[in-house]
């Protein structure tokens, strides 16, 4: 779907904890009607994936002079601050 | 394939009386290596990858937790190995590697795929945003009891 906005997800492996990650924004997003596209990848694939994406959730430090926001985050692994950063990746992706 | 099926009772271990975060790998790299699920060389991968990219999450209570894991070339089946802790050991936090977070219990992860074990990494996200669960695991007694409290935490 054109406009769909796309988010790139990454963590140490791109196995683990952007799996659960990536799961908890789709379904957050979805409840609220937002439908994105999301990858997954690696800390050190952010340099070279960034470009194609609008916005980058990590819950590892990423390189952060692509352009693109950046939200570092480990609420949907505690659940704590989940909401905000739900609120926190609309915004980003209004923009 | 659920967590409760996935964490075998010789991959956990309560009251583990550990040093450091290295220790805790180890000791329970050797479970997940006993039970056949992951090949000679994942504990030092795992040790490796904790120093590079730590996985020490605070939960924002008196309980903090560690998931460390490594690369599915390391792994031969997926599985998980527990461990509670007498005493705290330090492990970097995961979003902000310059911080250490006191521990108290640690999920080794053997991954294999990322699609098939999904419901398991959902489950243990569950399981660390369940701060009674996590109290409960802490405070166990013997294994049936902690696999008892996490089935019974999943089936809701």
């Amino acid at each position: 779907m054109e406009g769909k906005k796309r988010i790139l997800v990454a963590c140490g492996t791109a196995i683990a904890t952007s799996t659960v990650v990536a799961k908890a924004i789709e379904e957050a997003l979805e409840k609220r009607g937002i439908y994105v596209t999301i990858r997954q990848c690696k800390a050190s694939e952010v340099p070279s994936l960034a470009a194609d994406a609008d916005l980058i959730v990590t819950t590892t430090p990423v390189a952060t002079d692509h352009g693109k926001p950046v939200i570092q985050t480990l609420s949907f692994l505690t659940g704590i601050g989940k909401e905000a950063v739900i609120e926190e990746i609309i915004e980003k992706l209004k923009d | 394939m659920a967590l409760s099926d996935l964490l075998l009772k010789s991959t956990i271990t309560l009251n583990l009386d550990s040093q450091s975060s290295s220790d805790v790998i180890q000791h329970l790299g050797s479970k997940l290596l006993d039970a056949g699920l992951v090949k000679a060389s994942f504990v030092n991968a795992a040790l490796e990858r904790e120093k590079i990219m730590p996985t020490g999450l605070p939960l924002g209570g008196t309980i903090n937790a560690a998931i460390p894991h490594t690369d599915v070339e390391h792994v031969y089946k997926a599985g998980v190995a527990m461990a509670t802790l007498t005493q705290p050991v330090t492990f970097q936090n995961m979003v902000n590697p310059t911080e250490g977070v006191e521990v108290r219990i640690v999920f080794l992860l053997a991954l294999d795929q990322p699609k098939s074990q999904i419901e398991m990494l959902q489950e243990i996200a569950g399981v660390l945003q369940n701060p009674n669960l996590i109290e409960g695991l802490v405070s166990a007694k013997s294994i049936p009891e902690a696999l008892q409290l996490i089935k019974d935490a999943s089936s809701g």
